[in-house]
């Protein structure tokens, strides 16, 4: 048996104790795979387009039809996924890791820097996330890197707050105090105490602010703030292909589908982790 | 002691309110290059630019022009909507007007049915009406709005042909007129809506009725409904208000999509124009209403909470 036998008994146990987890993440790995492996997958170019061939219902050859200009509809479901998973996932890792440390640190500093933190907080928490976003991109133009920098800080602020929730009874405990009398400062005190009983609570962040993020960068895209025309993605699809609902419903209802079979999957995910650790995930939900 | 918390909770949202104007206001600072010169285009005569910036101000430091737009905001002036050229709370409130019949339908409709079908997912738990309600709102809460919407429209506007699936009518059409229209737009929001609600309300249900207390008056031999309605759904209740009053504070966020959806003439639509525009005024005046709406949402359902239960009336001896 090797060393890490518990570990994977332990996985092994966590996934048959939450079988709806399991179905979480399967879900989300396949939209990570299919975005991979778009290029090997897609029968058609994504943005290649056939006026002949426009506004077909499924076919042998274009299994969920064709839209207005003739591109493969499969092809671009299969590539759609690319431009949201890359700026949320970007986006998420930066809201989540920057929200992790400060969360840490007002919970570790309290006093004035809690105090302050908390007031700018619920400032930035006040303006609804859409709202925030059009006004960023009004001002600074609809790019993929003003987009990440601008779910980055409306999301940051919730992640503060459960995080600090969560790291507050932890400061107060003994082995913590322990440490500090030891001299040591905030960063070992929070990677070697800290960290490692957050570690379930930063886990459901993740995946739950993911999943918003995405429905965030879905929305804007579908507004016409987001991926620009001929990128595939499901946000823009959707728009784009409403107007021939009638007549290609398929063409509408593939990025839809998509979209809601990577949402789903990192809810169940986060549910599933929640439950599984005993974390009170919907009390924290902070919209 | 309770009138203190109450000025305490006031207090903190009205310094959240003033922060988040600043907020608001400093991000739309951050627009490079001169505004004048963006909002007239390229071939603008120097004079033209010029005027255009002694009208806003843009030659006053910025700390300045927040003082005097706060100033001006707090006697319900909010400067001149760049496009229009009226008042932006003249223009504006033509459009909110639409957005609250909007949105008081879906807030009654959706408190309601969400309320009702949390309660049943949470006491028949784990049984096939919990396994359907459970899985839709994960479903309904899942998919975002434009898709619940595009999806609405398929079924009820193309298909069954019950409702027209766009409106035409402007902002200033009346309310018999809006009624005709309004359903698609307030279903999609209410299903939005109400997912979230749902699961707070089965989980809230749950956790009380596994209570002691509960069980205490179950053995006194009370009857299953009086159980429920007299001894727990109120303390159910007391978790789930919070929740709703961010849900309807996310109904501002919401409008926006699926107002643009159907084109109903509402602040969303209104927003969405200034986006294009770049009409600033009506920009920071309807994000600054989105944060009142939050603040005030919130103050509200703290306040409640606090008059419902007695243990949160002092903040020393809180649970």
């Amino acid at each position: 048996m090797s060393a890490n036998a518990p570990a994977a008994r332990r996985t092994y146990r966590l996934f048959r104790s939450s079988p709806s987890m399991l179905v979480g993440l399967v879900l989300v790995a396949l939209n990570a795979v299919v975005a991979l492996t778009a290029p090997l997958l897609a029968p058609f170019s994504p943005i290649q387009t056939d006026a002949l061939a426009a506004i077909e219902g499924p076919s042998g050859a274009h299994l969920l039809g064709t839209d207005q200009l003739g591109r493969d509809v499969l092809s671009r479901v299969l590539y759609g996924g690319r431009y949201a998973l890359l700026i949320s996932l970007t986006a998420t890792v930066l809201a989540v890791g920057i929200g992790t440390v400060l969360g840490c640190l007002a919970a570790y500093r309290r006093g004035w820097f809690d105090e302050a933190l908390s007031r700018v907080l619920d400032a930035v928490l006040s303006v609804p996330a859409i709202l925030a976003l059009l006004v960023v991109v009004t001002v600074l133009g609809a790019g993929a890197p003003v987009i990440v920098l601008a779910a980055t800080v409306v999301y940051c602020p919730a992640v503060i707050r459960v995080v600090r929730a969560a790291a507050f009874g932890i400061v107060g405990l003994d082995y913590v105090t322990a440490a500090r009398a030891r001299g040591e400062g905030f960063r070992p005190t929070m990677v070697r105490e800290i960290w490692p009983n957050i570690l379930d609570v930063v886990m459901v962040e993740f995946a739950m602010r993911a999943s918003w993020i995405v429905l965030l960068v879905s929305s804007l895209s579908f507004l016409g703030f987001g991926a620009d025309p001929p990128t595939p993605d499901w946000g823009l699809m959707v728009s784009e292909n409403r107007t021939m609902m009638t007549v290609v419903p398929s063409a509408t209802l593939g990025p839809i589908v998509a979209l809601a079979s990577l949402i789903v999957g990192l809810n169940l995910a986060a549910d599933g982790i929640a439950k599984a650790r005993g974390i009170d995930r919907i009390g924290g939900g902070l919209r | 002691m309770l009138l203190r918390t109450v000025l305490r909770r006031t207090g903190y949202a009205l310094l959240t309110m003033l922060l988040a104007s600043l907020l608001v206001f400093t991000a739309l600072q951050a627009l490079p290059g001169d505004l004048a010169t963006q909002l007239l285009g390229r071939d603008a005569t120097p004079s033209a630019v010029a005027q255009l910036r002694a009208t806003l101000h843009l030659d006053r430091p910025a700390w300045r022009r927040y003082l005097d737009w706060l100033g001006a905001a707090l006697h319900g002036d909010f400067g001149r909507s760049l496009v229009s050229h009226q008042a932006v709370l003249h223009e504006a409130g033509r459009y909110l007007r639409n957005t609250a019949l909007l949105a008081a339908i879906v807030v009654v409709a959706g408190i309601t049915l969400s309320l009702a079908l949390g309660v049943i997912a949470g006491v028949l738990r784990d049984r096939w009406p919990d396994f359907t309600i459970s899985g839709l709102s994960l479903i309904g809460m899942s998919v975002p709005e434009f898709t619940v919407s595009t999806l609405l429209v398929l079924v009820f506007a193309v298909r069954l042909g019950w409702f027209p699936a766009v409106v035409t009518d402007g902002p200033d059409a009346s309310v018999g007129e809006l009624m005709r229209v309004i359903w698609l737009p307030a279903a999609a929001l209410t299903i939005v809506m109400a997912a979230y609600v749902i699961r707070m309300m089965r989980t809230s249900v749950i956790d009380v009725m596994g209570s002691e207390y509960v069980t205490a008056a179950r053995i006194r031999g009370l009857s299953g409904t009086r159980v429920l309605f007299r001894h727990a759904l109120p303390n159910a209740l007391l978790p789930t208000l919070n929740v709703i009053a961010i849900n309807i504070a996310w109904l501002v966020g919401g409008v926006v999509v699926v107002e643009s959806i159907f084109n109903y003439p509402g602040i969303g639509t209104l927003m969405l124009r200034a986006v294009h525009d770049r009409d600033l005024p009506v920009l920071q005046f309807i994000a600054v209403l989105g944060a009142a709406t939050f603040v005030v949402c919130n103050l509200l359902a703290d306040l409640a909470a606090t008059w419902l239960n007695p243990r949160l009336r002092t903040p020393g001896r809180a649970a």
